[in-house]
């Protein structure tokens, strides 16, 4: 039996979402434990969630 | 106070996107229904495909500015732009000689017929053999100013005349006025915050050009793209490509003996890890500008199909509950919109500046 190319690109998305869920929460954990750093944490939180999406889209353009 | 003034003007603008369709849809609506009962509409289509051919067409670049059809008198209201084609020398003609795609264009002996927005060569009947939706025909170089290139000019002719408004004010008096006053905050804001931490202060000089006209390209042309003009000059492949064609040239050209080390013989490593790191990153060169051309597109194509199929369930719901429901949400996702106009400028100038930042590192040796 094949696999449908969708199913693989509905699993990345999962990933996608648990990757980018996992950064903005860590990401508000920090900015919690020290408010004054909220620019820096953001900016690399921005950046990183960047990079992950960036698969996800290649992933759904894949197929 | 000007800054709330533009905040309200752009606010405007969004909101008068789902008004706007609203409008041009009920009569459209009002048409249809008189015609038969059930929900088909002209050329034989549903209304689900209609609303699908609908969205594939405002994601292609077209011939012609087209503002919108009066479906009553059947008349196009928009004006022409100039297609330049490239078969026996140079043929230039109006795009109105194709009648929106209607009748067959005649130039100099050439007939040319549009096809789904491409421009195929054909005879005086203007027959085009058509397999499976395929075109088999002669398709001359298309280098017409389309509806996109005339849009990227109009915005570049607008940053010019707004930035050297603003640097003449400055001849004046230090003190910010008219056009300066709004943008010398986001100037700021993209030295200090994208440009000095990323690329360092030794260097950041030399490529604040580059970013300012990226950040504020895309800004404008994102914000463009949510009017009911219909602009959608990033939601093509071709724009943002030739965007991060421009960003890894610069990275390549500027890159330093220490960039092309850390790429071909990465130091602090063992040598066989160094024969293997260094294709790894080779390819990484080519995937950072394709990973940045992807996220701009994906990013802005996905938030127009959003937007055009929730306007678009108005027609299927076909009451008042589902004109309601999609008017609402279609006004929400107008608002994310709007931020995310921001931040895809944002990430772009900013990853840019940490590609330019890695090519002219100066690495501390321990």
């Amino acid at each position: 039996m094949e696999i449908p190319a969708i199913v693989g690109a509905g699993l990345v998305v999962i990933g996608v979402g648990m990757g980018i869920g996992r950064i903005g929460g860590s990401a508000m954990e920090a900015i919690g434990r020290q408010p004054e750093a909220t620019n820096k944490i953001q900016t690399a939180m921005l950046i990183a969630a960047a990079l992950i999406e960036g698969i996800g889209f290649a992933a759904l353009f894949a197929v | 106070m000007q800054f709330t003034r533009t905040l309200f003007f752009l606010a405007v603008l969004v909101l008068s996107q789902p008004v706007f369709l609203n409008a041009s849809s009920h009569a459209e609506l009002a048409s249809d229904s008189t015609e038969s009962a059930q929900v088909v509409s002209h050329e034989g289509m549903s209304m689900k495909e209609e609303i699908k051919a609908h969205i594939s067409h405002h994601l292609q670049d077209v011939h012609d500015f087209h503002l919108y059809t009066d479906t009553e008198t059947n008349t196009h209201v928009g004006f022409p732009l100039p297609i330049i084609l490239i078969d026996d020398g140079i043929q230039i003609f109006s795009s109105s000689k194709f009648h929106h795609g209607e009748s067959v264009a005649e130039n100099n002996g050439n007939y040319y017929k549009l096809y789904h927005g491409k421009i195929y060569k054909t005879d005086a009947a203007g027959t085009l053999e058509v397999h499976d939706g395929h075109v088999h025909g002669e398709k001359p170089l298309d280098f017409s100013i389309t509806k996109n290139v005339f849009s990227i000019m109009a915005f570049a002719l607008m940053l010019i005349l707004l930035f050297t408004g603003a640097a003449r004010s400055y001849k004046k008096s230090l003190v910010p006025s008219g056009s300066a006053k709004f943008l010398e905050p986001l100037i700021i804001f993209v030295r200090d915050e994208i440009a000095i931490p990323n690329i360092g202060e030794k260097h950041y000089k030399r490529f604040m050009s580059y970013l300012l006209t990226v950040f504020f390209f895309i800004w404008l042309v994102n914000l463009f793209g949510l009017t009911p003009l219909g602009i959608n000059v990033t939601n093509s492949i071709s724009v943002t490509f030739a965007l991060a064609i421009m960003t890894f040239v610069i990275t390549q050209f500027n890159g330093k003996s220490e960039y092309w080390k850390h790429i071909f013989w990465m130091p602090g490593v063992p040598v066989p890890m160094k024969i293997l790191l260094a294709p790894i990153e080779l390819l990484g060169v080519f995937i950072k500008p394709f990973a940045l051309l992807i996220r701009l597109y994906a990013n802005i194509t996905a938030g127009h199909i959003v937007l055009m199929s929730l306007i678009g369930l108005m027609f299927i719901f076909h009451s008042w509950i589902g004109s309601t429901l999609s008017f609402g949400l279609s006004v929400f996702i107008s608002l994310i919109e709007l931020l995310v106009a921001a931040l895809q400028a944002y990430i772009f100038t900013m990853l840019t500046a940490l590609y330019f930042g890695s090519a002219v590192a100066e690495h501390e040796h321990h």
